[in-house]
């Protein structure tokens, strides 16, 4: 038998907050980040750069980082506006999009800055 | 020239059976698998299901010469022989648009699947697969809201979404039930459900069931940062008691419902489908009953067919089977099918059973559900078979966690990240998903120990309804 473990979720730690796909695993290192925008760029969809408030993170709408970054296909183009939103936008939450104009809808969504809680 | 009147019994194949006819754009098509009676010919076979389930009767009778019977007739047009089945064979049939009435899934099926399935010159017969003329889809409803919606809706992208029906099925107080949906959604799961036959028992009326489970579901959401949801059932005995209890859900913030299309009725479902659309409530859809209609290989309908029609009547999603757990499914029918519910467009496709390309015009799409039996060992497979587009729903592979439901929960959203990821960096899941599991439960031992708990579960009998595929 096996000791039990507590499930360490509290409402009034902000570090128990998840952000959708891929918030349940470890942090991404440089090389895990750059393959999932691979991945988008392979899928053909448009990268676009969206960060918020950590309290306001439950809004369906956060600020858009410029424009989606419409037929680029670099990754470190990509990853590099990511950087350029968390450096403009201390203590924001970051995440990467990829818009998927075919089915209109997001093909993906995944956070890429946490500022520490 | 007018014809005369002449009583009597003709063979059916004299009308009904016409190899040379040209199906039109307009025409619902279907095919059946049908074993005759000894002594009956494939033609007349063919021809007698095509005259029962459209104009005729056993008889000429007069007034059939007060009417155009070319136009309105169904006609048989091609017989098939069935791989692997010397007594059965497949007759394609066509109707024209003018028996129908426009939107009615209700009248195509008494129509189709009426009184010819217990007709005497047939000793079995089944409806394969039925192809839908673009003029009839558009007059349906179709889901209520659809995958993108949904996807807007609950701001989750990029993946399978997450569900567990609470167990046991039945006994457990409103209170103790919303404990348990409670702890699901902290865990990481998207959804619960409550099981089919929870209704407003004794034990738990369904009022303090729903109140309950939206109490878990706003701490949950709060817990989280992230949007969940609980499908509450409202299937009930009236449209009365069903409409009273959506609306119940609408006030209380509900984002979802559940109904059972079959034994709620067509017409009742379809109507609590345009419900969920006109107050922005997804529509989730259970089957019970499927398997009475669908799992005989020779007799009753193939599920493609039933799940063809939920889409047209209306549903955001539909238990449509894992292949992997512990119901029984066949691989490659049930990938056909899971592509009839979601995509714009599907081609005939016989490795996969679907006999007829489907044009679903602009009809939005419906998630399939894979419930029944699975567990985190099983995500590389589901996450392989069935893409993002789907609801991977859980029961006792979360419940039954041996630390509870939210590190049950946990372990299942850690695997399904899991497999994402590495199905986007191009790994083969079907080949490499242990170690990816492995991998990532060296940062959870929620899924460390869900692993170790269910790592002998297998189900693996085999498939009763396999499909007939030419070697």
């Amino acid at each position: 038998m096996t000791e039990i473990q507590d499930y360490p979720s509290r409402l009034d730690d902000p570090a128990s907050r998840r952000f959708e796909t891929f918030s349940y695993l470890p942090p991404m290192d440089d090389a895990a980040l750059r393959r999932q925008v691979a991945y988008i760029v392979a899928r053909g969809w448009s990268p676009a750069v969206e960060h918020c408030e950590p309290a306001h993170a439950m809004s369906h709408y956060w600020y858009l980082w410029e424009l989606p970054l419409f037929g680029e296909t670099d990754v470190d183009r990509i990853l590099g506006e990511c950087r350029r939103c968390r450096d403009a936008n201390p203590g924001n939450l970051v995440r990467l999009i990829g818009y998927d104009s075919k089915r209109q809808t997001q093909g993906t969504a995944m956070l890429v800055f946490r500022p520490a809680a | 020239m007018a014809t005369t009147y002449q009583a009597g019994v003709k063979e059916y194949r004299e009308i009904y059976w016409e190899p040379d006819y040209t199906p039109k754009e307009s025409d619902l098509l279907a095919a059946f698998k049908i074993v005759p009676q000894a002594g009956v010919p494939r033609e007349e076979a063919a021809a007698a299901v095509a005259a029962e389930s459209s104009t005729a009767t056993w008889t000429t009778v007069w007034t059939d010469l007060l009417t155009d019977l070319q136009y309105y007739k169904g006609r048989a047009y091609r017989i098939e022989d069935v791989p692997g089945d010397d007594e059965a064979f497949y007759a394609f049939i066509a109707y024209p648009m003018g028996l129908f009435e426009e939107g009615s899934v209700v009248n195509v099926f008494t129509s189709l699947v009426g009184n010819v399935f217990g007709f005497k010159a047939v000793r079995a017969l089944r409806l394969e697969d039925v192809r839908f003329p673009l003029w009839f889809v558009t007059t349906c409803p179709g889901p209520p809201h659809g995958i993108q919606v949904e996807r807007d809706k609950l701001d989750k992208y990029g993946r399978p979404l997450l569900g567990c029906t609470i167990k046991p099925k039945l006994g457990l107080s409103a209170k103790s039930y919303g404990r348990a949906v409670y702890e699901c959604l902290r865990g990481g799961l998207d959804f619960t459900k409550d099981d089919e036959n929870v209704n407003s028992q004794p034990f738990m009326r369904w009022r303090d069931r729903f109140l309950f489970c939206q109490e878990a579901i706003d701490k949950a959401e709060a817990e989280t940062g992230e949007r969940k949801g609980h499908y509450l059932n409202v299937t009930a005995a009236t449209m009365e008691d069903v409409y009273k209890r959506a609306e119940f859900a609408r006030e209380i913030g509900s984002k979802i419902i559940m109904s059972d299309y079959l034994t709620v009725g067509w017409a009742a479902h379809t109507s609590l489908s345009k419900w969920c659309r006109d107050n922005g409530m997804l529509l989730h859809v259970h089957r019970a009953m499927h398997a009475v209609i669908d799992r005989n290989p020779r007799h009753g309908i193939n599920f493609r067919v039933l799940a063809k029609m939920l889409r047209l009547m209306g549903g955001d999603h539909l238990h449509s089977g894992t292949v992997v757990g512990k119901l029984e499914g066949d691989r490659e029918a049930t990938l056909g099918w899971i592509d009839m519910l979601r995509e714009r467009y599907t081609r005939e496709n016989r490795a996969r059973g679907i006999f007829f390309d489907q044009d679903w015009g602009q009809m939005p799409g419906v998630l399939p559900v894979a419930s029944g039996g699975i567990h985190v060992w099983h995500m590389p497979a589901l996450v392989s078979i069935f893409g993002d587009d789907s609801v991977m729903q859980f029961g006792g592979g979360t419940l039954g966690h041996p630390w509870g439901n939210a590190a049950g929960a946990a372990a299942n959203r850690v695997a399904l990240e899991a497999c994402v990821q590495a199905r986007n960096e191009g790994r083969e899941l079907d080949k490499e998903g242990r170690d990816v599991l492995l991998r990532a439960a060296e940062s959870s031992p929620e899924l460390k120990m869900a692993m170790e708990t269910w790592k002998e579960i297998r189900f693996e009998f085999d498939t009763v309804d396999k499909l007939a595929v030419a070697a």
